[in-house]
């Protein structure tokens, strides 16, 4: 067998699209059954279910799915209660909630369903970025396919009116964050807003909201289906479930690929991914949860595990579990500021330290990679890092300064050689150049 | 942040045609009464679809019809890196993922590709037929390299395969997205090793659930919440 999670425990039966999307494929595939009889339940029941399946939120905090629903006020007001889904999949290694979104996208439909019973919701919105057009266009497909067969809708079969629209972003990084996402959904820039007030007490439209990953919402179902102890069977306690998780970089086959929490991250690369491009001995560094996570050198990914706990002891993070892979052939200070240039495009503006802290951290980055800097200014670097960190209203601030201690933590040597390197033999002294061609 | 401007050579008007109304009145309609401002970023890509790019006319017509402040587009339109600000190129617009997983696995090559066919990025090249630039995450990291060409991924590309596909398009043909080493989707190269168990798709699973597993034993004490 291949990794450890059995083909009868994976949610996402059609993640390589090799089956009919639409609502037919969906139903035999499991999706839709007993919808109505989970839906006779009250709404705490939903929420317990899901806080005893230790479903955490796969969107990279991590934080529990079926407590962040109860924060939803327990009545209904003249002020709507919404839900969003979040998938605004935009973290550079995250590529699964694409799959869900054009492969499985009934999962996601029927998700919001329950999901807006359990918090007293009749509207949904699903917020794709912009540049996800062939996901949209299924998604929209199979929300059309929803309503004619009266699954979702006014008077559906279910017994509880709901409504689902899909709207879309503009290309920006910055909206996968709750509070951003909320703003751009409301037609303004994608700029956080403070919490508190919290999005359960106001969020779109200053209405009760909640805010969710694709993937959460998305396997709800089928944890009610088979029960919650089914879900927390897999991975170590307080990690409990399955999980996409996405691999990228310098494996020999990269994929996309459902597997259970707690997985042995070098079991997960050499028995989905064919292993390290090279050999196991080739591998330099893996970013294990997104490029916001700090990277683990190779004798550190030798043990660790694919969930929460393994990874935050090693002072990385399972994020998303979208594993990027660096062999020993990368220019990994070039991969850092390359990521560091990203952040730099994508703060919104809004905080001065991150607005200025990223093109000026940035800005060194790219210094350090020719080694055109002084040996000084790596500390002045970590020093600015740490400003920018934890200072800013979101976290695309604390995003862009962890790669950077990741790296220095890490592999601080190879910059200092490389300083020592440029300098040798480049005269530093005024008129060398002259003395030297007289 | 980037710094984004509008272009100095605009068009003297905008209107939507008749087939981008329908669409701007379906978004609109997607949100609550007075909240129609929502619908200000799916309007100018309907905008964007139409004429290629974002004018400033095509600004003040979108304000007008959500019944919002022109300065409000104007920094919508200004914020989000999707709008084109100026016109691109006429037969595609080629957008190059760049970013770290792209670039471990040869982004590289594809900027070097276009760098060579088209001149520099962020202008029309000479024939105004292209316009090519680089972006950020674009969300296809396990197909990387790729690039999206007129909204559709192209996925696994190496500098000869990109190329062929964007001299396909400069012929007028239109290939077809997804993956240029036939992988599906996002599964690793020579075809999935997991779900192969027959039993998840002859039906099995949709076989009626007798007793949802955890159901409370009398069900329903309030089907509906207390309202």
């Amino acid at each position: 067998m291949v990794g450890i999670l059995e083909d009868k425990d994976r949610i996402f039966t059609n993640v390589y699209g090799l089956h009919d999307w639409g609502l037919d494929g969906a139903k035999a595939r499991g999706c839709w059954n007993a919808t109505r009889e989970i839906l006779q339940q009250t709404p705490e029941w939903i929420c317990d279910q899901v806080k005893a399946s230790g479903l955490r939120g796969r969107g990279g905090a991590g934080f529990s799915t079926g407590l962040k629903w109860t924060f939803m006020p327990k009545t209904e007001s003249e002020r709507p209660h919404y839900l969003v889904v979040n998938a605004d999949e935009s973290e550079p290694g995250t590529c699964k909630d694409r799959e869900i979104l054009r492969n499985d996208p009934h999962l996601l439909i029927e998700g919001c369903l329950i999901a807006s019973y359990a918090i007293r919701a009749h509207t949904a919105y699903v917020y794709i970025r912009g540049e996800y057009v062939h996901e949209r266009e299924r998604l929209e497909a199979a929300i059309k396919q929803a309503y004619a067969a009266k699954l979702i809708g006014k008077g559906n079969v279910h017994g509880w009116d709901f409504d689902l629209h899909v709207t879309h972003g503009g290309g920006a990084y910055i909206c996968g964050d709750e509070t951003a996402l909320m703003e751009s959904l409301e037609g303004k820039k994608g700029q956080p807003r403070l919490k508190p007030p919290f999005p359960a007490g106001a969020g779109i439209y200053g209405c009760p909201t909640t805010i969710n990953n694709v993937e959460s919402i998305s396997v709800v179902g089928t944890i009610l289906r088979r029960g919650a102890e089914w879900f927390a069977g897999f991975g170590r306690p307080n990690n409990t479930g399955t999980k996409l998780m996405a691999i990228s970089g310098h494996v020999n086959r990269p994929c996309v690929v459902e597997e259970a929490m707690s997985i042995p991250l070098r079991q997960l690369l050499e028995d989905h991914c064919g292993g390290i491009r090279g050999g196991w001995g080739n591998l330099k560094a893996i970013i294990p949860g997104g490029s916001s996570v700090r990277m683990i050198p190779a004798h550190e990914a030798e043990t660790a595990l694919m969930d929460f706990d393994s990874l935050s002891a090693l002072k990385s993070g399972l994020g998303t579990a979208a594993v990027i892979v660096m062999d020993q052939s990368t220019d990994i200070v070039k991969a850092i500021a390359r990521l560091s240039y990203f952040y730099k495009h994508e703060s919104c503006g809004q905080c001065t330290p991150c607005r200025e802290g990223t093109g000026w951290m940035w800005r060194v980055m790219e210094r350090m990679v020719t080694g055109e800097a002084e040996m000084k200014e790596i500390d002045m670097l970590l020093d600015v890092a740490s400003q920018v960190e934890g200072h800013t209203i979101c976290g695309l601030g604390d995003a862009a300064a962890w790669p950077i201690q990741g790296l220095f933590r890490h592999f601080r040597h190879e910059v200092e050689e490389r300083i020592t390197n440029y300098r040798i033999g480049k005269p530093h002294v005024q008129g060398a150049s002259l003395q030297a061609a007289e | 942040m980037s710094i984004r401007r509008l272009s100095p050579n605009q068009p003297a008007s905008f209107a939507f045609t008749k087939e981008s109304q329908t669409q701007v009145d379906w978004w609109i309609s997607k949100f609550p009464a007075g909240r129609q401002q929502s619908a200000v970023i799916p309007l100018l890509w309907v905008v964007q679809k139409q004429q290629g790019w974002v004018s400033e006319p095509a600004l003040r017509v979108v304000a007008e019809t959500l019944g919002m402040p022109v300065i409000r587009v104007y920094e919508v339109a200004t914020f989000y890196t999707m709008f084109m600000l100026e016109p691109v190129g006429s037969v595609a617009l080629v957008q190059v993922c760049g970013t770290t997983p792209c670039m471990l696995r040869g982004a590289g090559d594809l900027i070097a590709v276009c760098q060579k066919k088209f001149g520099n990025r962020e202008h029309q090249s000479a024939d105004g037929k292209f316009y090519w630039q680089e972006v950020e995450c674009l969300g296809a990291c396990s197909n990387a390299p790729m690039a999206a060409i007129n909204d559709y991924y192209y996925e696994d590309l190496t500098a000869e395969s990109f190329e062929a596909i964007l001299d396909d398009f400069a012929a007028g043909k239109s290939p077809t997205p997804g993956s240029a080493i036939n992988r599906t989707g996002s599964a690793p190269e020579g075809g999935p090793q997991v779900l192969s168990d027959p039993k998840l798709y002859d039906g099995s699973a949709a076989k009626p659930i007798k007793k949802l597993p955890n159901a409370a034993p009398k069900g329903k004490a309030a089907k509906e919440p207390a309202a």
